[in-house]
């Protein structure tokens, strides 16, 4: 890994979101969030990159290698949700769920936050922040991006 | 031998509300009802195929099932693609037949969601509170997106690239919702406006509450067999003319293309082995769990232009004495959907082509396709059917 995200980590706030269990391939991904790297891979055969990680390049089939990301991306498309009874997301609605093209090519799901979902516009660009659930854990949300 | 794959039994168990019954129940009820339907003796079902996954770990799976109904088989598939699955099995099932593993196989279905979850389950979203999450999902669970949310988001897309309107979405359910106007056991009987559907509620941008499928009970079951052995059975056999499936993704956040699903892909396999066109199909069931459902395989398959869905739906051609009317039992939107709706798309396909369909049946009716779709958009299954020795 040669480059950095160096994006906000937020830390303290009370997480009462599902959390992702590690396992031997995501462990990288949410402990590299956590020190503010988001994390895509790279396939050193054949060059494609993908989110989320795996074990194998969904290309070719090889050892992908890990990759910082730059954090910015745009709208590729999201919805507002306005029902959903699970807590605790109930207590947020309306809040927006969009599919998030990165600047490096692939697609990946987050929350965009930080505007009014009803300003939320396919092809607007929005930079990643991390958001602490515990210790050596974090989850990539977007916001608006500042330049 | 005319080992043809055709169905000759079809069954469904009560719906939309069937507290008395539970999922096994639903599984029992629509297997005798099937072989009420064509004369099949239980004792001859030597394939069993439902969508259950395997490893006997369920109470519905293929194995339990087998034992519960004691078919001893010699074939058995649990294939599991979501609401699709029954469109695979089609295919999978034509396939034996045709190979000679087997010779009568029974597919079943059953789900008592509406009577023991209630409704707030397609919108409830995956998955709850601080629970850990695993496997792929993990990368998409801290976000809350809902079931709706994942088909909403390529309806979003669907707008964006083509100007699709939220009025062309509604078009496709209040076409449905008029068929299940004529089907006293739907779940919703009373007509709507495209105005009804666009100022409901709104689930998740930019679908509707109107744009989404009910949630209810019910099973359903089909037997298929060789053209030579329905001969001599209680109902006119239809033959599968061509079937296929497909699979683009599992997770939403993996659709490659937000605005073309796997019915591309199965769609013209499917009428390759038909020797058809879209031009040859007489009426269709779609999975309606969405509006945008429906659209997405409309196009993807061929019956209009990618792009074109919004205006085909808004010029009537789905909708009773339209070019193409769609989902004659009411479809999922109004009608029946337990979670997995597949085998209904089978079943009402069927009804058509023997002409059993009543104040709806589509006159003419000669070929049919019944059009799955598993997941988030994610696995495709479509079978052509029609009423002639292909």
């Amino acid at each position: 890994m040669t480059s950095s995200t160096n994006a906000e980590v937020v830390r303290g706030q009370e997480w009462e979101r599902p959390t992702p269990a590690k396992d031997g391939v995501s462990s990288h991904y949410w402990e590299a969030a956590a020190q503010g790297d988001l994390l895509i891979q790279r396939c050193p055969s054949c060059g494609n990159r993908q989110w989320y990680p795996r074990a194998v390049c969904t290309e070719c089939g090889a050892d992908p290698e890990w990759e910082a990301a730059s954090g910015r991306g745009t709208v590729h498309t999201y919805t507002v949700i306005h029902q959903n009874y699970a807590k605790p997301f109930r207590d947020e609605l309306p809040y927006v769920v969009a599919i998030v093209e990165l600047e490096e090519g692939p697609m990946m799901m987050g929350n965009v936050t930080g505007v009014a979902p009803g300003d939320v516009r396919i092809g607007m660009p929005v930079e990643v922040y991390m958001v602490e659930a515990e210790e050596g854990l974090a989850v990539p949300f977007w916001r608006p991006a500042r330049s | 031998m005319d080992r043809t794959p055709v169905i000759v039994g079809i069954g469904l168990s009560d719906y939309p509300r069937a507290p008395h019954l539970d999922g096994v129940q639903h599984h029992c009820l629509a297997m005798q009802r099937a072989l009420d339907d064509c004369g099949v003796p239980k004792s001859e079902i030597d394939g069993y195929i439902n969508a259950g996954g395997g490893g006997g770990m369920m109470i519905d799976d293929p194995v339990t099932m087998a034992e519960y109904l004691r078919i001893d088989h010699r074939y058995i598939d649990g294939t599991m693609t979501g609401g699709s699955s029954f469109e695979f099995h089609v295919q999978h099932g034509a396939a034996a037949i045709r190979e000679g593993l087997c010779d009568t196989i029974l597919v079943t279905y059953g789900s008592d969601q509406l009577s023991r979850m209630g409704r707030t389950l397609g919108t409830g979203g995956f998955a709850r509170g601080r629970q850990r999450i695993g496997g792929p999902i993990q990368y998409e669970a801290p976000y809350g997106n809902s079931l709706v949310g994942a088909y909403a988001m390529a309806a979003r897309r669907h707008m964006h690239e083509y100007g699709t309107t939220s009025e062309q979405l509604a078009e496709i359910a209040v076409g449905v919702r008029e068929y299940a106007t004529h089907n006293p056991n739907a779940m919703y009987r009373d007509p709507i406006t495209v105005d009804d559907v666009v100022s409901s509620r709104m689930i998740a941008e930019p679908l509707h509450k109107l744009d989404c499928c009910a949630i209810t009970d019910g099973g359903g079951a089909f037997v298929m067999t060789t053209a030579e052995r329905a001969r001599d059975l209680r109902q006119p056999p239809v033959y599968v003319l061509g079937a296929a499936g497909a699979q683009t993704h599992w997770n939403i956040s993996q659709m490659p293309d937000y605005t073309t699903t796997a019915a591309a892909t199965c769609g013209p396999i499917a009428f390759e082995r038909a020797g058809l066109t879209p031009d040859d199909v007489d009426m269709a069931m779609f999975y309606d769990s969405f509006t945008i459902t429906v659209l997405l395989l409309l196009e993807d398959l061929g019956f209009c232009k990618k792009g074109e869905g919004g205006s085909f739906a808004a010029e009537g051609n789905l909708k009773r004495g339209g070019r193409l009317p769609l989902n004659t039992d009411g479809g999922g939107l109004s009608s029946c959907h337990p979670g997995m709706r597949g085998i209904f798309l089978i079943v009402e396909a069927v009804r058509q082509l023997r002409g059993q369909a009543g104040e709806v049946q589509v006159p003419d009716c000669n070929v049919a396709i019944a059009c799955g779709s598993g997941g988030w958009l994610s696995a495709i299954g479509a079978a052509i059917l029609g009423k002639e020795h292909p």
